[in-house]
């Protein structure tokens, strides 16, 4: 036990407004869906939070029907000029409930309150005010002189960002002239609920948003509802791998944001403490459950040894433990099943060789936690080098040159994101050309913009969200 | 009086960078090789330490720490002996009605105040500390920046705060402040050298790093930021810099050197985002009066009234603390 110990100072937990139970939302109501009802449980403590209502096959056909009215009678009809007015009014609701809405996701995901209140909460309030913004200039996007929307756009999304990716995924779905069903992922409804009220309250005409709790069966049912006609999928490769041969020969628009196994390369010449600064973020951020999170350390075999005393060092220093105190930096893994996943990939790390370092930090004896891990001495062959853990463990590998980092980073079938690090701008811009990822960071990690276009090459999914290229997926182009 | 190269490495530069200082190719070599500072990132790293919540017994023991590392400050052309006196006094007495408030570390003054402050503290376990070598600009010959020090020493001061040649260091002749910084800690004998950087004129991180090593390869005791007459003065990112530059030094030395922010920190709050930052920067070892101080004059009185809220759970307001 250190000298300066820091007191506990939770964020309490009344202000997220938590109910007993929550329900569909369906046409502008909240309604009794007839599926079997869910628990969705607070993952650092593993008490239930709520009953949350689910829908059923059939509850999916009223809310495509729902949006289809709403879309053939109000919506597509709608000045963009007017539907900007719907977009600020949520954006600035999200504001005013930022609160809430902060506490209600650290609750129900497990991440820390500093990310859910900094991170999460802001962007998603900038992507409605970014895309509003647009709603009224669409004849300026690049995609022709009167660009049409789609109709209804099938929504499914995973529960590490709950409304960040509601946001991703609503906003520029509305402002170009979409109606919407979503399904917010099994674990993490809540806050998506919370945002149905948001769009009552904003007096959003009924059937333009619809959100509908439950599991995959109900991602499956709206995905192949055959008056759908755009589907938006954030989540695991082999789930959008379904969606996409579901999909395959029908006239439905598909975009997909899915795993990654990003690298982050450190040259001999990088700022090396920022450096460290940005390996932390990369892969820890959110407990390191990030489709584009920095899972492969790539580090120049000159500067590895300091790099990693470094790294050790300050991720000693990261504070695991109760999402809701303002001073922790690593919350709760989301679920029993997603740890015992991370377990999984570990172990396996440690039986192909990997040398395994964990962070001291002590972990609390409830709620599903893992310490910070990074593995040395990984090399692509191995599986923790390979697969995407989803989780806060970070495997390093080294190299001797730049084409050699090159090589290593694209030797992958995934592509969302890279890393950066080095003092040599020339060598930024050179690498940048050659790493085959959607997003490429240089001298930082982890993001985000709503004017910026997020999405991947290969395995990581086609498509883009955010910026003028993230329009393209809701028109008709 | 200038020499490019030294004649020996000095026997108290640790042995693994005793090569470093041989002679001007070499410490630039060192200098320039060492990592740079990218700016965003460390001005997002100290943004983001700046908000750990800092409550209840923490904050106790942080308003009582602050207090303990402060260096309490005038340097004024106007300052007279009686001045120097009520500092004295508040040194000893910070709060006089709460028996149980730590007293400061040490006061600092001019070289001429310095009597005056070791007579008024006379017995007591508060240091004397003197702004020396043409302080602070530092504008001024070799021999008198040494007679300065030796003046300050005489009169009894056990710390001597110096300032860098600016104008060598932009000029890159690294040797020169080198050998200055050298001759300085020659001359105050036994009192620990707080070497000030001027941050606020060294422009870049980059320069923040290479000075603070320069200072340390010299044997500076203390990297001290500002002298307070330059704005900015101390920075949450400029600390973060030198406090990096304090540990990776003890991680390749053994050694431990200490970390002085000066001028314009002037709450409480502000002051326990500096501890927040030393903790986990530097490390738990630094939290102590021997390796952190405060170079301030009004955040004394706002850590003691941030103290009496915590233990008397209500503000009292600023009649309630002595001014001198």
């Amino acid at each position: 036990m250190g000298i300066f110990e820091y007191a506990p100072a939770p964020e309490s937990r009344d202000i997220a407004n938590l109910k007993d139970h929550y329900r569909p939302f369906i046409g502008g109501e909240f309604v009794d869906g007839s599926g079997e009802p869910l628990k969705t449980v607070n993952p650092a403590t593993e008490e239930i939070l709520a009953e949350v209502g689910t829908a059923s096959v059939s509850d999916v056909d009223t809310a495509v029907r729902a949006a289809r009215k709403a879309y053939d009678t109000v919506w597509s009809k709608m000045p963009g000029s007017e539907r900007a007015k719907y977009l600020f009014r949520i954006a600035r609701l999200i504001q005013e409930r930022s609160r809430e809405l902060a506490v209600l996701e650290s609750l129900d995901n497990g991440k820390p309150i500093k990310e859910s209140r900094d991170s999460d909460v802001p962007t998603a309030a900038a992507h409605f005010f970014y895309h509003a913004g647009w709603a009224d200039k669409l004849e300026y996007a690049g995609y022709g002189p009167n660009p049409k929307p789609l109709g209804v756009a099938g929504q499914v999304i995973p529960w590490n960002f709950p409304l960040l990716m509601l946001a991703w995924k609503i906003a520029p779905a509305l402002a170009t002239g979409n109606t919407v069903v979503l399904k917010p992922a099994e674990t993490t409804p809540l806050t998506a609920l919370v945002f149905a009220e948001i769009c009552q309250q904003a007096e959003l005409p009924p059937g333009v948003v619809n959100i509908l709790p439950g599991a995959g069966d109900i991602g499956a049912a709206i995905v192949e509802h055959g008056d759908v006609d755009k589907i938006a999928f954030t989540g695991s490769t082999e789930v959008g791998k379904l969606i996409q041969r579901t999909v395959a020969g029908t006239r439905k628009k598909l975009t997909l944001e899915l795993g990654g196994k990003a690298a982050n390369v450190v040259f001999d010449d990088a700022p090396l403490d920022q450096a460290v600064e940005g390996i932390v973020n990369g892969i820890f951020f959110n407990q390191g459950h990030v489709c584009c999170a920095g899972s492969r350390l790539l580090v120049q075999e000159s500067v590895a040894e300091e790099v990693m005393e470094k790294l050790r060092y300050r991720v000693s220093t990261l504070r695991m433990g109760d999402p809701l105190d303002k001073n922790t930096d690593i919350g709760a893994i989301n679920s029993a099943e997603q740890l015992a996943k991370i377990r999984g990939l570990v172990e396996s790390g440690d039986a192909e060789g990997a040398q395994r370092w964990t962070s001291p930090c002590p972990v609390p004896d409830r709620g599903f936690f893992f310490a910070p891990t990074v593995f040395s001495d990984v090399h692509q062959s191995m599986r923790i080098a390979r697969e995407e853990i989803f989780g806060p463990v970070l495997s390093v590998l080294t190299f001797r040159t730049p084409d050699e980092a090159v090589a290593k980073a694209n030797n992958t079938p995934y592509g969302l994101s890279a890393g950066i690090w080095t003092e040599k701008g020339s060598r930024i811009l050179w690498m940048a050309n050659k790493l085959r990822a959607g997003v490429v960071w240089a001298n930082t990690f982890n993001r985000f913009d709503p004017a910026a276009p997020f999405g991947g090459y290969q395995e990581s999914g086609f498509g883009r969200e955010g910026g003028r290229t993230g329009l393209e997926a809701y028109l008709s182009v | 009086m200038t020499t490019t190269t030294s004649p020996n490495a000095a026997p108290d530069t640790p042995a693994p960078l005793a090569d470093v200082t041989r002679d001007e190719a070499s410490l630039r070599r060192f200098l320039h090789g060492l990592p740079g500072v990218d700016q965003v990132g460390v001005e997002q790293r100290a943004a983001a330490l700046g908000t750990r919540s800092i409550k209840k017994d923490a904050k106790r023991w942080a308003i009582d720490t602050a207090i303990s590392m402060v260096d309490l400050t005038t340097l004024e052309g106007a300052d007279t002996r009686g001045k120097v006196r009520g500092l004295a006094a508040k040194a000893l007495r910070p709060d006089p009605e709460r028996q149980d408030c730590p007293r400061v570390a040490a006061v600092c003054v001019y070289p001429d105040m310095v009597e005056a402050a070791v007579d008024a503290l006379k017995g007591s376990a508060v240091h004397v500390a003197s702004v020396a070598t043409g302080f602070p600009s530092g504008r001024t010959s070799r021999e008198v920046k040494l007679a300065d020090t030796r003046l300050a020493v005489e009169y009894g001061a056990d710390e001597v705060d110096m300032v860098i040649d600016r104008g060598a260091f932009l000029e890159g002749r690294y040797m020169d402040v080198f050998d200055e910084i050298r001759a300085i800690k020659a001359a105050s004998g036994e009192a620990h050298l707080k070497v000030i950087l001027e941050t606020g004129e060294l422009a870049t991180y980059d320069n923040v790093r290479r000075a603070s090593w320069l200072a340390l390869l010299a044997g500076g005791d203390f990297i001290k930021t500002s002298t307070g007459k330059v704005s900015p003065a101390a920075t949450l990112p400029v600390t973060h810099v030198m406090l990096q530059a304090v540990h990776d030094w003890h991680e390749q030395t053994g050694e431990l050197r200490g970390v002085k922010p000066a001028g314009g920190i002037r709450t409480a709050k502000d002051a326990i985002k500096y501890l927040v930052a030393v903790h986990e920067v530097a490390g738990e070892q630094w939290l102590t009066p021997d390796l952190f101080r405060f170079g301030a004059s009004s955040l004394l009185n706002d850590l003691l009234l941030q103290r009496r809220t915590q233990v008397d759970g209500h503000y009292s307001g600023p009649d309630y603390v002595t001014v001198d």
